[in-house]
């Protein structure tokens, strides 16, 4: 029988199969974790007096409340310090460096590899699995945290749990599953100038809404997603749980493989090509059935902002707030933002913009802000803020010249973590201001107490701070301005 | 985990839809390594004022909501972030059973691993519920129904491993330790391949 990418690796993973009382036992190749929701299930399994049945599938970072702030160089650290800071700064809220000093006394406890606050290969969860080749196609991945989709780039099966089925896959290496259903999203076409992967996701959730995916796996297919660079594939799978949808998924290809060749955890030498042979087989096949579907045509896109409280709220940047009769949501939401049905997006006034997050935190992200800010300022009375996904990408930045970029047109460049995306290591919006941000979820107060987000690509959030009011990126392009390629240097201003 | 077979109680309606993890615990709270406490943060942005007074006009603040163990949420809660503070809040406050149009995946799976029921319900009976507050409503978790004051009545879907856990007060990972010999021959199975 044709089964689909989801369906194969689902079936390689079963322990045991569903029944009608129990559900699946399935088995986890790689968990990630962090300071935030590991904790609890650390006690747990301490109660339990149980071992952590793989620890050499368990990888630690720190990400979520960790500070970003670098602290000038040759500042003698104050004697009670907590730690050994990290890029020179101690963590100032005291219930954070607590999170972060168990998480090392648990790793350590019970041998996880941990990517500490002085590692170089630290950064967002979502960011170095893939940039340490850790994450591979056709393997089970979870983490306590709902952006774990993202991993579904490389097409593994990659989902979000909470902190007592952390505890499970400590304990066992599985969880109970019952099998979701499939929704194969199609994109083709090509994404026009100055529309990017960010914009698509948008675009899908807007048509779908925020429940529109839940109970089913998303594949995204087509000719749009195969022209993908890997990390603008990983920013349409990140977003995927922001439809609701369990996990997203991208069958593994040439450019999957060129991305992990060579990645530190990525097979080597012999082991390389027999991967790579297994993994061409990770596709759905021809006449694969899916639970539903949808068609989107990506020529026909434009950037897209969000003017709402949840990221289904969004329209083409130069449309204006639709006016849905008698909707409370749609007018508490409005209330929340300080908007008015019918008002255009363009031209609002921002405070802050926020150039981050395992969204759009990748170097490519960093190189299409800079291509828009390179040369020029960001208007007086803008925080632009800038947060490299991880050191490894703080550093690709510097070397390319990106950082330097940054400084020169007034952003404030940053240490890598999750910083404003959720503001818990004290990187917040003040209430009532305007951040238009790159990441994933413009909640009420997200981003801090009273905070307004307007969600948006790298390129919108660079043009916008560079006005001070939101503007749509074409204007700011070189005729040539698509999202550059890894490595290639920043597109040259006009 | 304590067995439970029922719940019977009056109902807090918060009719906003699409409630998502962050409005149930802003995530300044999650720099907690406890499950304890987290009741006093629930809803916090909606329930205390700027300089942490309680809000008056928000229902949890109001003497009609003591002791109400059911939450009547508009359609679609749970979205967003996968932290499991959210059902731990619900229920340190005392919330016993969340019910909506739809429930997002993780945060019903979350909220089952801990005792909190997600009572899925269609359109018309959510809508009476949202126009009654106060109901007094009995969740009974044997034959998987909701019955209304008015003697009205409807089932709603309960995973049948999740309900067993629930009626009979076990945790899921007493069963996935039974079944450690089966995921041994699959890691041996898988390691020969
Ligand atoms: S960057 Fe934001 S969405 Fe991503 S893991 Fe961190 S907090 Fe979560």
């Amino acid at each position: 029988m044709p089964s689909t990418l989801f369906d194969k690796i689902w079936a390689a993973h079963q322990v045991l199969p569903e029944t009608a009382d129990t559900p699946a036992v399935l088995y986890i190749d790689l968990h990630l974790i962090h300071e935030v929701t590991s904790p609890q299930a650390f006690a747990w399994l301490k109660s339990l007096k149980l071992p952590v049945r793989c620890p050499e599938r368990t990888l630690a970072t720190m990400d979520h409340s960790t500070p970003t702030t670098p602290m000038a160089r040759n500042t003698p650290m104050p004697p009670t310090t907590p730690m050994a800071a990290f890029g020179g700064v101690p963590i100032k809220i005291d219930a954070a460096a607590l999170q972060v000093r168990q998480l090392e006394a648990n790793a350590k406890e019970f041998g996880i590899e941990l990517f500490g606050m002085q590692d170089a290969r630290r950064g967002i969860v979502h960011v170095i699995g893939p940039e340490l080749g850790s994450t591979q196609p056709g393997m089970t991945i979870v983490c306590g945290d709902s952006h774990t989709s993202t991993h579904g780039a490389f097409g593994a099966l990659a989902f979000g749990i909470g902190s007592t089925e952390v505890g499970h896959v400590f304990a066992t290496q599985c969880l109970l599953q019952r099998k979701p259903k499939t929704f194969a999203v199609n994109v083709n076409g090509i994404l026009p100038r100055g529309v990017t992967a960010k914009d698509l996701i948008l675009s899908i959730i807007g048509k779908i809404g925020v429940s529109g995916g839940t109970g089913y796996v998303l594949e995204y297919r087509g000719n749009t997603i195969s022209s993908l660079s890997m990390e603008e594939r990983m920013t349409v799978c990140n977003m995927s749980i922001e439809a609701g949808a369990r996990a997203g998924l991208i069958a593994p290809d040439d450019t999957t493989f060129r991305y992990l060749a060579g990645k530190p955890r990525a097979p080597q030498g012999s082991g390389w090509e027999a991967a790579v042979a297994h993994w061409r087989t990770l596709v759905s096949d021809t006449d694969a059935c899916f639970d539903t579907s949808i068609d989107i045509d990506a020529s026909k896109l434009e950037p897209m902002i969000t003017y709402g409280t949840n990221p289904g709220m969004v329209v083409a940047i130069g449309d204006s707030i639709p006016k849905p009769d008698n909707d409370t949501v749609h007018d508490k939401a409005l209330k929340y933002m300080g908007f008015n049905a019918g008002d255009a997006m363009l031209g609002k006034p921002i405070n802050v913009a926020f150039i981050g997050s395992c969204t759009n935190g990748r170097l490519e992200d960093l190189q299409a802000a800079a291509s828009v800010l390179k040369g020029r300022k960001i208007a007086a009375g803008v925080h632009l803020l800038i947060v490299p996904g991880s050191q490894q990408v703080k550093r690709e930045a510097e070397a390319l010249g990106l950082a330097d970029i940054f400084k020169s047109a007034g952003a404030d460049w940053r240490e890598s973590g999750c910083s404003m995306c959720l503001g818990m290591n004290g990187d917040t919006v003040a209430s009532g201001q305007y951040a238009i941000s790159t990441s994933n979820r413009n909640f009420e107060g997200r981003q801090g107490v009273g905070a307004r987000t307007l969600l948006v690509s790298p390129f919108t959030a660079a043009a916008s701070a560079i006005r001070g009011v939101v503007t749509d990126p074409r204007e700011m392009l070189t005729p040539r301005g698509t999202l550059p390629g890894p490595g290639t240097p920043p597109l040259e201003p006009f | 985990m304590e067995p439970l077979l029922r719940v019977r109680s009056t109902t807090v309606v918060i009719a906003s839809s699409n409630i998502d993890t962050d409005q149930i615990i802003p995530a300044r709270f999650l720099t907690t390594t406890t499950k304890v406490g987290l009741g006093k943060q629930l809803f916090a942005d909606w329930r205390y004022t700027a300089n942490g007074t309680p809000n008056p006009d928000f229902i949890l603040n109001k003497p009609e909501a003591i002791g109400c163990e059911v939450l009547v949420a508009g359609r679609n809660i749970g979205c967003g972030s996968s932290r499991e503070h959210a059902p731990w809040a619900l229920l340190d406050y005392g919330f016993k059973a969340v019910i909506s149009t739809e429930i997002a995946d993780i945060f019903k799976n979350n909220s089952l691993k801990n005792g909190l029921v997600p009572v899925v319900v269609d359109a018309p009976t959510h809508e009476w519920l949202i126009a009654h507050p106060g109901a007094k409503v009995e969740i009974d978790l044997h034959t998987t129904r909701l019955t209304l004051p008015t003697g009205v009545s409807v089932a709603f879907p309960l995973e049948a491993f999740a309900r067993h856990c629930l009626i009979n007060g076990v945790d899921e990972l007493g069963f996935l330790r039974s079944k450690i010999a089966d995921i041994e021959r699959y890691e041996i199975a898988r390691a020969a391949v």
